[in-house]
């Protein structure tokens, strides 16, 4: 293969989106089953629950961020792309990977911690700010990955 | 920075003043009636649970009449009429709403009788509809249906399982008995599961064929009338117009009372106040002739209000403040600029005793990193807008929406900020626009920089604001200790760390890692580094040894001052918690791009003009959406966990005053 570098890179942009964006599809999900229940029992509580819900969503995000300015990067969109060795496309490849895993697990856990979060609000509404916290602790670790990935992809 | 604090009111007044004085109280909503519990011989609770659950049922029936009103004649409402709030009414609107509440209780019967009316005549109509798809078969019938025959004829009406005709039937009883004879059989009617028929015969053949008929599984009618199916059809039909003319009727007496619509809603609230009040009562002690009121009142209206109910009543109030152990409710007071975050200082939890409120300090910092999350002058532009406009027209929205709304304005203010210093309108939508349309190369110049262009900058100029909202957060600390004259605490809990923190961030400034991350290497001269040095360990010291000198035992003093001093592995947490700032201002940004590129790609044409704009709204309301949700959760976050956790613990209790509160439909005019 005489554009192995080419291909690394490029698996390493499409898995961002792939596992951050499976991990936040499962997680929004799983909150999305249990705010419906809870529409059912209120469903006044409309807007809190979905911010609630949308909480795990922000993963899938990152990953399409890290992808996106990995692909710019190695200058596949907008036509010519780079010469690339396998060794720098090794190094795009692994760049990514902190927010494809991270992104992964924790929009799972996120969406779990949601849920948690969700029927805290069932019960008492007017304790939103702090049931919003503790999902918003989970991410706090997407973040840092999603930081990672991109000052690594940037200097490359 | 003000906690308004409360202090105590006790009311004496009496009984005959009980109702005016407790609805005035109601309607002003200025203090907050606690339940008193000892009991003795003269001063007794009132049993009003009863009187109360009354009320509330009135108000649900007033909401349940108002849900009828809601399914037959629905009001036109615009799509932000949740922004409206509850209507405004003066003293006079609301004594003409109480005279006619007979009048309405008459309404509210009334519908809830048409409801049932409606049901009753739907349920008549199924029956008539049922009653008369069960007859079709025996339309053909032309003898009254419960015929058995007559002096000297036996008549069976009834039906056979499966389709039966003449042919197949005759030989199947011929069969069943063979002696049957003389008698006559006619098919009516038959479907599918069913075939419905007529047989005559003389009396003294009568068992025969019955028997005959039995073994083929005769059954008799399930409808039954004493008169001919056709006529009865008629009058099957007649019930089932009725019916719907009756529910017609009843939609109709529903529909008049639409008008009705506000004195109901008057009503419902009418009656949840006064549950209320009930409920209030139930926990005053009153003797033979009057009652004593507890309770807490806003700092500085107690004289205010004492003086207008000893003015008005034959009664004694008296003023008192809170004794130190006591546990007060609180409430905030802020200017216009901080008072919009106070619902965020609210979500966490009030300042309990002794502490201050942290609205003031956390109001600018709020905006700030708000605006640096979001960092888009486009999106801040349309917040503005949207929350100026959606405030000015709907003066009587909800407080609770309204200081949200405001919240956003300053947070709008502030992204529209950062959004010019970092060139970010709509992404790149400017340069996109130019280049695809109009063939032109524009740039947006960023008044300061482009994040993009250098992230790490940005990261470190994160972790800048970081400390310095962690700064200021010990620094509220410190004015606590010192309002409280603990300056040992304040040595050795505040500005120890100052000096240990200042000194550290000295040291790594000039190393090479720091160099190497930055980009910059920053060149002090050497005596910084030497003195940063020593402050850093006498700091360190000072912590170890002073911070827990509450602690008598030296060696558990000294490990504890060493767990304390860990503590700057917290703070080096918090501040990485800031990169946050860049991480979010980036996938605004970036996203915003890619829509914008994913726009473009049709090109020039009047199609890929189309297309542009299409791709253009729907994209970049998603992208503002979840980047608003983002920067709020993410903005609090800070607040709560990093900036609180200096200095704030919060878990006073709320100021929740005797009031028309829980309404949903009216609000008292303030008064003069």
């Amino acid at each position: 293969m005489d554009n192995a570098g080419l291909i690394l890179a490029l698996a390493g942009a499409v898995s961002a989106a792939l596992f951050a964006g499976i991990g936040s599809a499962y997680g929004v999900g799983l909150a999305g089953r249990a705010g419906a229940g809870a529409i059912t029992e209120n469903p006044d509580l409309f807007s809190k629950v979905l911010i609630l819900q949308l909480l795990p969503g922000t993963q899938g995000i990152y990953g399409l961020l890290v992808a996106f300015v990995t692909l710019s990067q190695i200058g596949l969109l907008g036509g010519g792309a780079a010469e690339l060795t396998a060794g720098q496309g090794l190094m795009y490849l692994l760049s990514c990977l902190p927010i494809a895993v991270v992104g992964l697990i924790s929009a799972i856990y996120q969406g779990q911690t949601s849920v948690a979060a969700i029927g805290v609000v069932t019960k008492k509404p007017d304790q939103f700010g702090k049931a919003m916290l503790f999902p918003a602790m989970v991410e706090t670790y997407a973040i840092l990955a999603l930081l990672i990935s991109i000052l690594a992809v940037f200097s490359l | 920075m003000a906690v308004l604090h409360t202090e105590k009111i006790h009311i004496c007044a009496l009984k005959k003043n009980r109702k005016q004085i407790l609805e005035e109280l109601q309607r002003t909503g200025r203090i907050q009636i606690e339940a008193d519990t000892d009991e003795d011989e003269i001063f007794r609770h009132m049993d009003t649970a009863s009187a109360s659950s009354a009320f509330e049922k009135r108000a649900a029936n007033a909401e349940e009449a108002l849900k009828i009103l809601e399914t037959y004649a629905p009001e036109k409402t615009g799509m932000l009429s949740a922004l409206e709030g509850k209507k405004a009414i003066s003293l006079k609107e609301y004594e003409k709403g109480v005279e006619i509440r007979e009048q309405t209780l008459k309404d509210i019967s009334a519908l809830l009788a048409y409801r049932k009316n409606i049901g009753e005549a739907r349920a008549a109509r199924v029956r008539a509809e049922s009653a008369l798809e069960s007859l079709s078969p025996w339309m053909s019938l032309d003898i009254p249906m419960n015929s058995t025959g007559t002096k000297t004829t036996a008549v069976f009406i009834g039906s056979l399982q499966g389709r039966w005709t003449e042919e197949t039937l005759m030989p199947a009883l011929a069969e069943v008995r063979p002696d049957l004879r003389a008698y006559s059989l006619e098919i009516l009617g038959s479907d599918r599961d069913q075939t419905c028929i007529f047989a005559v015969t003389d009396k003294s053949s009568a068992p025969v064929l019955e028997d005959a008929l039995r073994v083929s599984g005769f059954v008799r009618p399930s409808v039954s009338c004493s008169s001919i199916p056709a006529e009865y059809a008629e009058v099957l039909k007649a019930q089932a117009a009725d019916a719907v003319e009756d529910e017609r009727q009843a939609q109709e007496d529903i529909r008049a009372l639409a008008e009705r619509r506000p004195a109901l809603r008057f009503a419902a609230d009418y009656y949840r106040m006064r549950a209320e009040k009930y409920r209030v009562l139930g926990g005053i002690l009153q003797s033979g002739h009057v009652f004593f009121i507890n309770g807490f009142v806003p700092e500085g209206e107690g004289e205010k209000l004492k003086d207008r109910l000893e003015r008005k009543y034959t009664c004694q109030v008296e003023i008192e403040a809170v004794s130190d152990d006591e546990e007060a409710p609180v409430l905030l007071r802020n200017n216009s600029f901080a008072e919009p975050t106070e619902s965020v200082v609210e979500a966490f939890g009030l300042p309990k005793k002794g502490e201050i409120d942290p609205t003031a300090v956390m109001a600018f910092f709020y905006y700030f990193l708000f605006g640096l999350m979001l960092s888009d002058a486009g999106y801040g532009i349309l917040m503005v807008i949207l929350c100026f406009v959606a405030v000015k027209k709907f003066p009587d929205m909800e407080k609770g929406l309204q200081k949200m709304l405001r919240m956003f304005f300053f947070c709008g203010i502030s992204t529209i900020f950062w959004g010019v210093m970092f060139g970010s309108y709509f992404g790149d939508v400017i340069p996109v626009v130019a280049e695809t349309f109009f063939h032109r190369e524009v740039t947006v110049p960023a008044l300061w920089f482009a994040p993009l262009d250098d992230p790490m900058k940005l990261l470190m100029f994160s972790f800048l604001f970081g400390i310095i909202h962690l700064f200021v957060g010990l620094g509220a600390k410190g004015y606590m200790l010192a309002r409280d004259h603990d300056w040992m605490g304040l040595f050795s809990g505040v500005i120890c760390w100052y000096a240990l923190l200042v000194g550290l961030i000295l040291l790594l400034l000039p190393s090479d890692m720091f160099a190497s991350m930055a980009g910059v290497v920053i060149v002090l001269p050497s005596w910084v580094g030497a003195a940063a040095k020593w402050v850093s360990i006498v700091s360190a010291v000072c912590i170890v040894v002073l911070s827990e000198s509450g602690t008598k035992n030296i060696a558990a003093r000294l490990a504890l001052g060493a767990y304390d001093l860990y503590g700057v592995s917290g703070w080096l947490s918090d501040v990485l918690s800031y990169s946050r700032l860049l991480a979010l201002g980036l996938a605004t940004g970036v996203i915003g791009t890619v829509i914008n590129t994913m726009g473009s790609m049709l090109g020039g044409s009047v199609i890929g003009f189309i297309l542009f704009w299409v791709i253009f709204i729907v994209g970049h309301i998603l992208n503002m959406a979840i980047n608003l949700l983002g920067a709020y959760v993410h903005t609090n976050r800070l607040q709560f966990v990093e900036f609180f956790g200096k200095f704030y613990e919060g878990g006073g209790r709320p100021f929740r005053p005797f009031s028309a509160e829980s309404n949903k439909y009216f609000k008292f005019k303030e008064e003069e």
